[in-house]
């Protein structure tokens, strides 16, 4: 992907667009091929418009007043993407922001498009809207690339799949003449786990409490936004609270607030009936929470350390990190040895810098490293996100097991099915509450999206008359 | 497996010593180039500079010159692996010199006794100084680089205010001179008499020490390791429970108290006495030192050394009809050539081992035994 659109070159092979071969060696030969790309994370400058976002860069093109505005309607109609130019990026929704990231693709020529992952971040019926618009596009006679992890998103998108595995092509499939679950085994070479977890292991033994927790912030403006607004929960020992939620409705700061990495206005938090709402992080980590951070490259790693230093990392206070105030460095890295064994991840050494293993393996190591200290609380934030089916499936053991044990787990995730599939109970959040509940083993992805987007409040119960 | 985790090991200790070695090679060919440019030839000079510098009483030079540079390189690299840019050390040191030639002049105490508090007294200085940029900066967001420059020259206004006649300084040679009042000859530190080539500061003993406790306390201790974490990425040090906040200030402190230090060789074993023409900007020096060495206690080192050959050798060219002014052409163009060289050698050693990862990675799934035997 990144080869494609000339950021990376290719050490041998050949890339034919339109019966032409090409040399793409920087982002700029691909967009002048008509290449496109639209990135897993929005590049987009909040404070500008979305008509100057769209010409911010290619200003050449149609200059940046009239001339570039009438060119935005015309593919925004010619698509259906439905983009006001003169809105500020920053009042857009996720679903919008993309919708004109693809406009800034195509304004800039391109007949190829490239989609890394477009769905990770909406809700159902964003997806279905996103699928319209690339049929839309499709129609008109452009390539669309469509980048995803889910399976039953590029069966229901796609002319034709390919499976990617390791660096190498597994095979090609038809969408018509194939089924999830082959799709699914190609991509992992074998049996498909699902993330279903078996008998129920909730105990009535409360682990972790938090009581009204509130969080303000006052922007530049002034004005004070409410970011956690009494926000009450409980989590037993043995049991996984899932919150759904479209991102941005608080949970990572939910999640920074348990942490002690943000202080809240109010609130208590309890672990294990020790109250631990003024304690240090630090002090939280010793106390047995363990941290799977939602964004490992800035909350969980080291990059540019070695494994055995990103062993010790959130866990410097600890055995086998420490002894006293020196570091043990042997017995880290004999730690480090044994959760690379045990964890599976795959390492040529425990020397290498952590940025050289892929996402799938980075995940693993973390999530070997949280386990290893017999956390109480395991705070899971999109723990399978950008990590590949095989690691997907380790991790959601390790949870399971984790469960299984007594923990409690905390589960924040944009995966629905993995919500559904391992929590024992659901929340919704949405603009900073905790607005619905719901019982995983009834719920579907489609009512649990419609409490996210703040449809429906209350305890969800399944519709049985649902036409699906 | 093993093989090729040592393999990578070797690359990354080849890696390193080829960025500070390419840029010196550079450095000296541009500054070939300009000897040339001014009409005169480069190599006799490049050979009086070897055989000058390796002389005996140039070795006792440099070594002497070179203590004081290592303890500014440290004091700058303290800073460094915290992602501090602490360029107030040159203010530090001076304040801190200051006060301690001050104390030092009153105490009559028996000479370990005031020589300690002396000590104490410089690392307190530096330190005081380094916390006012530490505090600045965590309770106001005040950029450590502004307010140490800043410091810097309040340090200057300061020593200039209290170094007068009847202030905190005295008239000496014959009213020629201003200075503190002279160390009794009890404070000062020990000489090691080298025979013809002179006399050597007996304060790299405590050079020395200053870089074993630097390699100790960052790579081995629960702190350093805390410090190195924040320096490499706040966020994650942040996640991990370090508090950023806390440790911005505490290695700003130790940063200036290893300032405090840089002035003692100095004024322990060479002038005993805080004058007017007290060296001054040698932390610039310690800047360009910390990072040739790339913050390694082994490479600041070398740097240290380095940069006292070519202040020696350089000066002597003069007398072979060379301009003098080549030292800062030197020094100048070797920083600016390993700032590059390590930033492009960095990229291509992380390049090489990510794609090494991925080649031993492909070549494990094409063999699925050898799998097992890692699972």
């Amino acid at each position: 992907m990144k080869i494609l659109y000339g950021m990376q070159q290719p050490d041998e092979g050949t890339i034919t667009i339109d019966g032409e071969q090409a040399v793409l060696n920087n982002p700029g030969d691909a967009i002048a091929r008509g290449i496109g790309m639209v990135h897993q994370h929005f590049m987009l400058a909040d404070n500008l418009t979305v008509l100057e976002n769209v010409v911010l860069g290619a200003e050449k093109l149609h200059g940046i007043g009239g001339k570039a505005r009438a060119k935005i309607k015309e593919i925004s109609d010619a698509y259906g993407l439905n983009v006001r130019p003169d809105v500020l990026v920053e009042a857009l929704g996720v679903a919008d922001r993309q919708r004109v990231e693809i406009l800034k693709v195509l304004y800039r020529g391109a007949r190829t498009l490239i989609l890394d992952e477009p769905t990770a971040v909406l809700v159902p019926q964003e997806v279905d809207a996103l699928f319209d618009n690339l049929r839309e596009l499709k129609a008109e006679g452009l390539t669309v690339i469509f980048i995803s992890h889910k399976l039953g998103e590029v069966l229901s998108v796609a002319d034709e799949i390919t499976v990617i595995r390791r660096g190498t092509t597994v095979g090609t499939a038809e969408p018509a003449a194939t089924t999830p679950r082959q799709l699914a085994e190609m991509m992992v070479g074998s049996e498909l786990p699902t993330p279903a977890t078996e008998e129920s292991t909730v105990t009535d033994v409360p682990m972790l409490t938090v009581e009204g927790l509130h969080l303000g912030q006052t922007d530049l403006d002034g004005i004070e936004r409410v970011i956690l607004d009494k926000v009450s929960l409980t989590i037993h020992k043995g049991e996984v609270l899932g919150i759904a939620g479209v991102e941005g409705n608080g949970q990572s700061e939910l999640v920074e607030a348990i942490m002690g990495m943000r202080q809240p206005d109010a609130g208590t938090i309890t672990l294990d009936g020790t109250d631990i709402s003024r304690h240090a992080t630090r002090n939280r980590r010793e106390a047995g929470i363990g941290y799977i951070p939602e964004d490992r490259h800035r909350h969980g790693l080291l990059l540019e350390a070695p494994l055995w230093e990103n062993r010790i990392l959130g866990h410097v206070t600890e055995k086998p990190n420490s002894r006293g105030g020196l570091l043990d460095i042997k017995g880290a890295r004999a730690d480090t040895e044994r959760i690379v064994a045990s964890y599976d991840v795959r390492t040529p050494g425990i020397d290498v810098t952590a940025a050289s293993l892929s996402g799938g393996n980075q995940q693993k190591l973390i999530v070997g490293r949280e386990m290893s200290h017999a956390p109480k609380l395991l705070i899971a934030a999109h723990p399978t996100r950008g990590v590949d089916v095989g690691a997907q499936a380790a991790i959601w053991d390790h949870i399971r097991e984790a469960r299984r044990e007594g923990l409690a787990v905390l589960l924040i995730s944009a995966d629905l099915d993995e919500l559904i599939g391992l929590s024992d109970t659901l929340r919704v959040m949405y603009r900073g509450r905790l607005v619905a509940d719901a019982d995983p083993a009834t719920i579907t992805p489609e009512e649990l999206g419609s409490a996210m987007t703040g449809a429906a409040t209350g305890h969800l119960e399944h519709a049985e008359d649902d036409a699906r | 497996m093993n093989k090729l985790t040592s393999r990578i090991d070797k690359e990354r200790l080849l890696l390193g010593i080829a960025a500070p070695l390419l840029a010196i090679v550079a450095a000296l060919v541009i500054t070939a180039l300009v000897i040339l440019a001014t009409g005169k030839n480069p190599g006799p000079a490049f050979s009086d500079m070897m055989t000058y510098g390796f002389a005996s009483d140039s070795q006792v030079y440099i070594l002497n010159k070179a203590t004081t540079y290592y303890l500014a390189g440290v004091s700058v690299a303290i800073g460094f692996r915290m992602n501090l840019f602490n360029i107030g050390v040159d203010g530090q040191y001076r304040l801190a010199a200051f006060f301690a030639a001050v104390l030092g002049g009153a105490l009559t105490l028996p000479g370990w006794l005031s020589m300690l508090l002396i000590l104490i007294c410089a690392m307190a200085t530096g330190a005081v100084w380094a916390a006012i940029a530490g505090v600045l900066k965590v309770t106001r967001g005040v950029s450590e680089v502004i307010s140490t420059i800043m410091l810097n020259s309040i340090a200057t206004a300061i020593i200039g205010y209290l170094l007068q006649p009847g202030k905190l300084a005295h008239l000496y040679q014959g009213g020629t001179v201003v200075a503190t009042k002279p160390l009794p000859s009890a404070s000062h530190f020990f000489l090691i008499d080298t025979g013809p080539g002179g006399e050597l500061d007996g304060f790299i003993v405590v050079a020395a020490l200053v870089g074993v406790a630097y390699w100790f306390v960052l790579g081995r201790t629960r702190f350093g390791y805390d410090l190195r974490t924040v320096g490499q990425s706040e966020s994650a040090a942040t996640a991990s429970g370090v508090s950023v906040k806390k440790m911005v200030v505490t290695s700003m402190i130790i940063s200036g108290a290893a300032a405090g230090l840089i002035g003692m060789p100095t004024l322990l074993n060479e002038s005993y006495q805080f004058s007017s023409d007290f060296p001054t900007g040698i932390a610039f020096t310690g800047i360009a030192i910390a990072l040739l060495g790339r913050n390694n206690p082994i490479g600041i080192a070398l740097g240290a050394l380095l940069w006292g050959f070519l202040e020696r050798t350089t000066n002597h060219l003069e007398f072979q009809g060379y301009d003098k002014e080549i030292l800062g052409v030197i020094q100048g163009v070797i920083v600016l050539c390993v700032v590059i060289a390590y930033e492009v050698v960095r990229r291509y050693g992380l390049k090489r081992q990510q794609q090494k990862v991925g080649a031993e990675l492909a070549a494990q799934a094409a063999a699925p035994k050898k799998k097992l035997e890692v699972a």
